[in-house]
């Protein structure tokens, strides 16, 4: 959620129980504009907070001009003295997809996974278990990755394409319709299209190439792994995931606003398919 | 106009002094309604590469384009190779869409060439699709020349608008122009201006020429400019002749840019999207309205709501504190909601137990114990005694085998106000609507309600599918889950709750835990640092489920013991039961035991404790968050204390669930010669049975034969 118009949406991502006590939003409300300032950012988002066993991390995220480029992730445990993390490598998530478990909230912590590895001594081959070390930064990276390119969702029309290539954020966005707010197809993944090069042309020949250049809900696998509700009557629609559960998407139709909180424990959940 | 366009793409084409083909592909493709023209246009120049899809005409401008992305002027990087790989590069573009970025470009072109021929230019190609789209085209990102195609695009736009507007003056230009455009052969710079300097250009058109210039410089945000902007909303303005336009003009002028983002596919306007957001208000104003009803039994209400009644807004202060909570608007429905249950139900207390999210729609639920004697009927679902085989099947013909399968007993359900029954649950969708009761809980249920893991949908006669199979639909499977969380979950500080001063009341061992708590008025609250750090200052309220199902354990052996006596002239069940004679009895936690006794999920502590403040401490409250069960969340500031559960309302397991396996198939009937299947006899072995008869029947016969005989000599004698 924009730190701009943090405390309208905390009130609106509220449905889902989990929000930030008075102090933690006075303190991220100065911190973030301090942190915009700093980075330069051109917006900072402020993405959730990852509960752990013994602290909780609040996550704020920087975006540049243009909304689609790689987005910095920075990392709080009091949300006044925020850290930048590193960004995601593909080795990281291979590392860290062994990890089961809580998040401890301790940067340093280190997860501990012994491995049985070859080794090659010599002309002879064996295995060696060996203890390998997974810092909980590493693992925080990668979850806070996994989570953006799985559920981060953004409403058709918030952003745009220009032909020079940045994707800007539309001004003249006043929000979707009631009609259209009801459909996942209306929502897109905040990420790089995947699966939109596989469309058919029929399928593309519908599309309005400066608004959906991103991969829809609609198409999410598996079939029902978003919760849509309309709260408030028709004033709020809400979207939750059932793969990151903890993830709420938020947006008052006819009206600017929209975002995404995630407030969870950072796991996902892979019984999605038996609990459907 | 429309004739002198493609000759306008083609002094822009040439000033560029690019090759003529990919102008000529515009030219082409951007020309709807002049199809003679764009022969006539230089297309000689490249007419090969003529047979482009018209759609496909920014593909080719990029490949060419030499616009200068600063130098208006000088010929921009034009790379040869480009032509032949943009026009597959481009799936449908459109082509408005890119003229729109070429008007800038147009427009820094003229400032740069003789001003004349900048005029000129802006007749433009009809573009077919004129609705005043300006989305910038995918595909002209695509290589590096973005910059480029957008300038060049630019300047198709401008023809349509400025037709519409500068008609003479361009017409005498364009007129000109045409005939320079006569020859083939690329154009220099200097060929435009040569045309355009029959106009004697003048202190007032160059500096005309230069604000249309500046207008039509294209936004590096958007791609849209000033110009086409303000000729858009001039159309539509002259076009619909609204009342007092002068004051609507902002909402025009949003409405053009807004249309840039939308395609209009149909007419039909959505009507009656608002309704249901006015149900809820309708309703939710009748909660609000609701304190006005009688006013004479105010008093009696007022007694015992101030009781039954909990304080959620205070409650939900403190759950703030913590970070919990469902924003102040909401906690405040709910409030009215409940008080709206208090009112209508005989209610001694009453509390607000949290929210479950549901796929479609959520539950709000509230914990309710009724006034003595006042326990609403529910409807007895008779147990259906164990249907056993007696022996009825006793016929004279052919018993049928008796299965010897005995269903497991079930175990009867506690009793209300007892057990996992203690309260009584209501739930609703949203507030404002009506509330339901939830049914008692039954053993089975909480035992499959243990071993499946399904959302709910927030309709409480959805069914259940799942295996084991769960007996019962949504409203039974919430029921359990909300017990099995409040068996779990449900704390408060050590001393708050103490057992009833009763001794002696201590009767078999089986019912010998004691279930009855009573808050403790000598509570004199506990350190909030105290709750922090130490878990065994924190208690369980609410009785542990036994695995059986049940708080107080049943034995289910005692009752077919009685039955057995009954029955005692069965033979039947001597035979088949096979149960041991003793079930161990199930032993839980007590009540109010502390919850550092809780055991851990896999080195994860079950409970995590905060201050809700690290920088006030003095005010702080203690938070405790359940990591067994996430969402479940109890606060206190040493004398208060409240438990809240919010969530989904499942179990937290490290490890992914793994549905239970089906059974091995059952041995139901004895299995003895009746029953046991054998081999129809083969061939051989019938007729080997027939020798063994035949020879079996001869010796008798023999035997007979014999015995006759002897009897027949007797006779003779």
């Amino acid at each position: 959620m924009d730190e701009e118009s943090l405390l309208l949406s905390l009130e609106l991502a509220s449905g889902s129980g989990q929000g930030l006590s008075p102090d933690r939003r006075a303190s991220l409300l100065t911190s973030l504009m301090l942190v915009k300032r700093d980075y330069r950012f051109d917006r900072v988002l402020f993405w959730g907070r990852i509960l752990g066993l013994v602290a909780d991390y609040y996550i704020a995220q920087g975006l540049s001009e243009d909304q689609l480029a790689p987005r910095k992730t920075l990392y709080s445990l009091n949300c006044m003295e925020w850290s930048l993390l590193p960004p995601a490598t593909e080795e990281m998530e291979m590392q860290t997809s062994v990890v089961k478990g809580r998040f401890m909230g301790d940067p340093s912590h280190a997860y501990e996974h012994t491995e049985l590895q070859k080794v090659n001594e010599g002309e002879k081959v064996f295995e060696e278990e060996v203890v390998v070390q997974i810092k909980e930064e590493t693992r925080l990276v990668s979850i806070i990755d996994q989570i953006d390119k799985a559920v981060a969702v953004i409403p058709r029309g918030a952003l745009f394409k220009t032909p020079f290539g940045p994707i800007r954020v539309n001004r003249t966005f006043e929000g979707l319709s009631l009609s259209e707010a009801k459909k996942l197809s209306s929502y897109f993944h905040f990420r790089e299209p995947v699966e939109l090069k596989n469309k058919t042309l029929l399928e593309k020949a519908d599309l309005d190439p400066s608004l959906d250049f991103m991969d829809s809900l609609e198409h999410d696998i598996p079939k029902g792994s978003w919760s849509i509700q309309m709260e408030r009557g028709n004033t709020l629609v809400v979207l939750r995931s059932l793969l990151w559960p903890g993830l709420t998407f938020y947006h008052a139709p006819r009206t600017k606003n929209y975002g995404y909180i995630y407030v969870g424990t950072g796991e996902k959940n892979i019984d999605l398919p038996f609990m459907l | 106009m429309e004739d002198s366009t493609p000759l306008k793409q083609k002094i822009q084409h040439q000033e560029l002094g690019e090759t003529g083909r990919p102008w000529e592909e515009m030219v082409t493709a951007s020309q709807d309604p002049e199809p003679a023209l764009s022969e006539a246009s230089e297309l000689e120049q490249g007419p090969e590469t003529g047979p482009q899809p018209r759609s496909s005409p920014p593909g080719i401008l990029q490949s060419g384009a030499s616009t200068p992305v600063d130098d208006l002027v000088g010929p921009g990087v034009s790379s040869p190779p480009s032509p032949s790989q943009e026009p597959s590069s481009t799936p449908s573009p459109l082509a408005p869409a890119v003229q729109d970025l070429m008007a800038p470009w147009q427009s820094d072109k003229t400032t740069s060439v003789i001003s004349e021929a900048g005029t000129p230019h802006f007749d433009h190609l009809e573009q077919s699709s004129d609705n005043g789209e300006s989305t910038p085209h995918q595909t002209c990102q695509s290589e590096g020349n973005t910059f480029h195609q957008s300038q060049q695009t630019k300047c198709h736009l401008y023809g349509p608008r400025d037709v519409s507007y500068n008609n003479s003056k361009r017409k005498e230009l364009r007129f000109d122009i045409f005939q320079e455009e006569d020859s083939n052969s690329n154009y220099d710079l200097d060929q435009p201006e040569s045309g355009a300097s029959e106009v004697a250009p003048s202190m007032l058109e160059i500096a005309i020429q230069n604000a249309k210039a500046y207008l039509l410089k294209s936004s590096s945000k958007s791609g849209l400019n000033l110009y086409d902007h303000l000729s858009e909303m001039l159309t539509k303005v002259l076009d619909k002749r609204p009342e007092n336009a002068v004051d609507i003009i902002e909402n025009v002028s949003q409405d053009v840019k807004m249309e840039h983002f939308s395609i209009k596919l149909d007419t039909l306007q959505n009507e009656n999207e608002m309704l249901p957001a006015y149900e809820i208000a309708e309703k939710q104003k009748a909660l609000f309205l609701q304190g006005n009803l009688e006013g004479a039994d105010q008093e009696m209400e007022d007694e015992i709501a101030e009781h039954s009644l909990p304080n959620v807004m205070e409650s939900a202060f403190y759950f703030e504190q913590a970070g919990v909570g469902l924003g102040t608007d909401e906690t405040y429905r709910i409030f009215l909601a409940l008080k709206q249950l208090t009112d209508t139900h005989p209610i001694q207390k009453c509390r607000f137990w949290g929210k479950i999210l549901g796929l479609e729609m959520n539950y709000i639920v509230a914990e309710v114990e009724f006034r003595e004697g006042e326990d609403e009927e529910e409807v007895e679902e008779e147990d259906e005694p164990e249907e056993r085989d007696n022996g009825d099947n006793e016929a004279n013909e052919d018993e049928l085998p008796r299965s010897f399968y005995k269903a497991p007993q079930s175990i009867p359900k506690e009793e209300s106000r007892t057990g996992a029954n203690k309260y009584v649950y209501f739930v609703c969708n949203e507030p404002g609507r009506p509330w339901v009761k939830l049914p008692g809980v039954t053993p089975a249920q909480i035992v499959i309600a243990r071993k499946i893991k399904k959302f709910f949908t927030g309709r409480l006669d959805t069914p259940i599918v799942s295996y084991p199979p769960f007996p019962g639909n949504e409203s039974n499977y919430l029921r359990a889950q909300i017990a099995r969380i409040s068996a779990g979950t449900q704390v408060s500080p050590l001393g708050f709750y103490h057992f009833g001063e009763e001794e002696g009341e201590e009767e078999e061992e089986t019912e010998g835990r004691r279930d009855s708590f009573e808050e403790n008025p000598d509570f004199e609250g506990i350190q909030v640092i105290d709750l922090v750090e130490s878990l065994s200052n924190w208690v369980h309220h609410v009785q542990h489920i036994l695995p059986q199902g049940r708080c107080n354990w049943f034995n289910p052996i005692q009752k077919s013991e009685e039955e057995e006596a009954a029955e005692a002239e069965e033979e039947e069940e001597e035979e088949e039961r096979e149960e041991p004679d003793y079930i161990e009895q199930e032993v839980g936690p007590p009540l109010l035991t502390p919850i550092s006794e809780d055991l851990e999920i896999q080195n994860i502590p079950p409970w995590t404790t905060r201050l809700s403040s690290n920088l006030i401490p003095q005010y702080a409250i203690a938070v405790l968050r359940s990591n067994l069960w996430t969402g479940a969340y109890a606060f206190s500031n040493g004398k208060k204390f409240e438990n809240f559960y919010i969530g989904w309302g499942h179990k937290y397991s490290p490890d992914s669930y793994t549905p239970p396996v089906p059974p091995p198939v059952y041995q139901e009937y004895p299995s003895g010669p009746e029953i046991t299947e054998m081999d129809d006899p083969s061939v051989e072995e019938e007729q080997a049975f027939r020798a063994a008869q035949e020879a079996a029947v001869n010796s008798t016969e023999e035997n007979e034969e014999t015995e006759e005989d002897e009897d027949e000599e007797d006779d003779y004698d």
